[in-house]
């Protein structure tokens, strides 16, 4: 079983590529443990600015830092993030082109028990929504390594969101395809496509695998990349099969199910069923017991494929 | 004629260029225009270490118009320090596609970031100054703000965090008006005693007390540059529609665009206070 969370891999690709760039910054909202940063800034102090808990002059700060040729990574959970600092984002980030990659950590239902003020379960559909603004959320930790390695070489802004907790592998540490802004494809089933994001890759996968026992062949597309999203891969994959589902731990609107049913009404029209949390304050709950009561595991999945097909 | 008596005369000129670029327009924020006109052209025309040939140096240095909307007086003094040309400005000002909209565009030379949504400028100006310190460079940061604009709580998240770091190569300005749209800033939101709040956050505190001197600025500007271990900050008393008394101290002139009769005595006033700077 994995134990190394995606915020651990965000942490030590930027170690890594500190050594060779004294450009790259990390900001902290008060959050640079949660946030599993507090390695880096401590091997590079110089380099990591922290702003307290005031996520508004985050992003300000950051958007500064990348105007005078600074590479800011602006850490701080995803609930504040993409709340608090929406209109930092949207104009000093998105709206002046500044190079500001915002990670946010704990994201979805991570801090399950703590409540709705912790969750960031319209993130997806808030950031997305900003034009120039583009929206990852890497499954695992090797996918979350390839993604960071692959925004570090670019200069544009972006909001990457990552889980708490470590999440099983989905890819080999020997073998993660992946292409920037491709969604990586998992197996080549002809009955349904699902199409997960972020930590329900993972679940989708093993759904795939309990719907294989009983015959039915999925295809799982990992779809990392929220925006720009990989319409291609949606619409080639759909026409293989004979059902649609989306999942993602996001609330119903506005997320990947909006997006894929887009694309495919628009390109190739069917069913498509999303699978997301409730439009309403989620259960109290550690995720992994949330997404079984709203049928977000392996077996809830496969139970939606089933009665849909 | 000494430069400073020379570039306060040529506040009346560039103030005819404010109106014409209204006028043209259908739109603008009039009387912030007025009363910032004269710190953007201090800091331009005199303080600020940027040219048209420098304006993509890294040493340049930085500056950022929070309070966006007085976005005509910010071309008029660009125009003025040669990064853009004026007639061209004018004519397509709020035109259909035209760079040249209602609050800066940082596609235009000399234009770091886009503004326009208040109490962002100051912030960012932090992240320029951070940027500055660490590279040890020794580029100054710029912002300039409204008074009504301080009421956005990320300014004052800004605030804090220049002073913590001891920014003493960031120098804000607020153009204290003390009018706002809805009227006095006292009667929106009382912001006095400025000065005791930004001493309290650990800021150098520069009285100007005519903000539309520009020898008065260039001084403060000087002792701001002269001053370590803390961001510094000018307050500068300005009049809302300075250069025409049909605009002065008025909230009503907030956002106006002047009809025929009152483009007309704001041209006769215009040329009536460049006559008498001496």
């Amino acid at each position: 079983m994995n134990t190394i969370a995606n915020r651990q891999v965000i942490c030590d690709t930027l170690i890594q590529a500190a050594q060779s760039d004294n450009d790259i910054v990390v900001l902290c909202s008060d959050s640079r443990g949660s946030a599993s940063l507090a390695p880096f800034a401590q091997a590079y102090p110089a380099q990591f600015i922290e702003t307290g808990i005031a996520e508004q002059d985050l992003v300000g700060i950051a958007a500064g830092l990348a105007s005078c040729g600074k590479k800011p990574f602006a850490a701080s959970p995803a609930s504040f993030l993409s709340t608090r600092s929406y209109e930092q984002i949207k104009i000093d980030v998105a709206y002046s082109s500044t190079n500001v990659k915002l990670i946010g950590i704990s994201g979805g239902i991570s801090y399950g028990a703590l409540g709705m003020s912790h969750h960031s379960l319209q993130d997806i559909a808030a950031l997305s929504a900003i034009p120039h603004m583009r929206v990852y959320l890497p499954s695992d930790r090797f996918q979350t390594a390839k993604l960071m390695k692959a925004l570090l070489q670019d200069d544009k802004g972006a909001y990457i969101r990552v889980g708490r907790n470590p999440v099983t592998d989905v890819y080999e540490e020997n073998n993660i395809p992946f292409e920037m802004d491709r969604a990586t494809k998992i197996g080549a089933g002809e009955d349904v496509l699902i199409v997960a994001c972020g930590e329900m890759v993972r679940p989708a996968v093993d759904a795939a695998a309990l719907l294989q026992s009983k015959g039915i062949a999925c295809t799982v597309l990992d779809m990392y990349c929220l925006k720009p999203l990989d319409k291609q891969s949606i619409i080639e994959n759909a026409r293989e099969t004979r059902l649609v589902v989306t999942v993602e731990e996001h609330a119903p609107t506005g997320g990947l199910g909006s997006m894929v049913s887009q694309v495919l009404s628009a390109h190739y029209p069917k069913k498509v069923v999303n699978l997301s949390l409730p439009d309403e304050p989620v259960i109290a709950g550690t995720s992994k017991d949330v997404f079984a009561y709203y049928g977000l595991h392996a077996e809830g999945i496969a139970a939606s494929v089933e009665q849909n097909l | 004629m000494d430069d400073l008596t020379a570039l306060q005369k040529r506040s009346f000129e560039l103030r005819k260029d404010i109106v014409e670029l209204i006028r043209t327009g259908k739109a603008g924020h009039i009387g912030g225009d007025m009363s910032v006109l004269e710190i953007l052209m201090t800091l331009y025309l005199r303080r600020m270490r940027i040219t048209p040939q420098t304006a993509a140096s890294p040493d340049r240095d930085r500056f950022i118009l929070s309070k966006g909307h007085s976005v005509e007086a910010y071309l008029t003094v660009l125009a003025a320090a040669g990064f853009l040309d004026i007639a061209e400005a004018t004519e397509k000002f709020s035109q259909f596609g035209s760079p040249y909209i209602g609050h800066p565009n940082n596609k235009l030379p000399a234009i770091e970031m886009n503004t326009g949504s208040l109490g962002h400028g100051l912030p960012v100006a932090v992240g320029m100054a951070l940027a500055a310190k660490m590279d040890g460079k020794d580029y100054r940061a710029y912002v300039v703000m409204g008074d009504g604009e301080l009421a956005e709580g990320s300014v004052w998240e800004g605030a804090m965090s220049a002073a913590h770091y001891r920014l003493d190569n960031l120098c804000a300005v607020v153009d204290r008006n003390r009018l706002q749209i809805s009227g006095s800033t006292e009667d929106v939101m009382a912001l006095d005693d400025l000065h005791a709040r930004f001493r309290s956050f650990g800021w150098h505190v520069i009285d100007v007390a005519d903000g539309n001197s520009v020898a008065q600025l260039d001084a403060a500007f000087a002792q701001a540059e002269w001053h370590k271990g803390q961001p510094s900050v000018l307050i500068a008393n300005t009049v809302k529609g300075c250069g025409s008394a049909i605009m002065e101290n008025k909230a009503g002139w907030h956002h106006k665009v002047p009809n025929d009769e009152e483009y007309q005595q704001i041209l006769q006033d215009l040329a009536a206070r460049k006559e008498a700077v001496q």
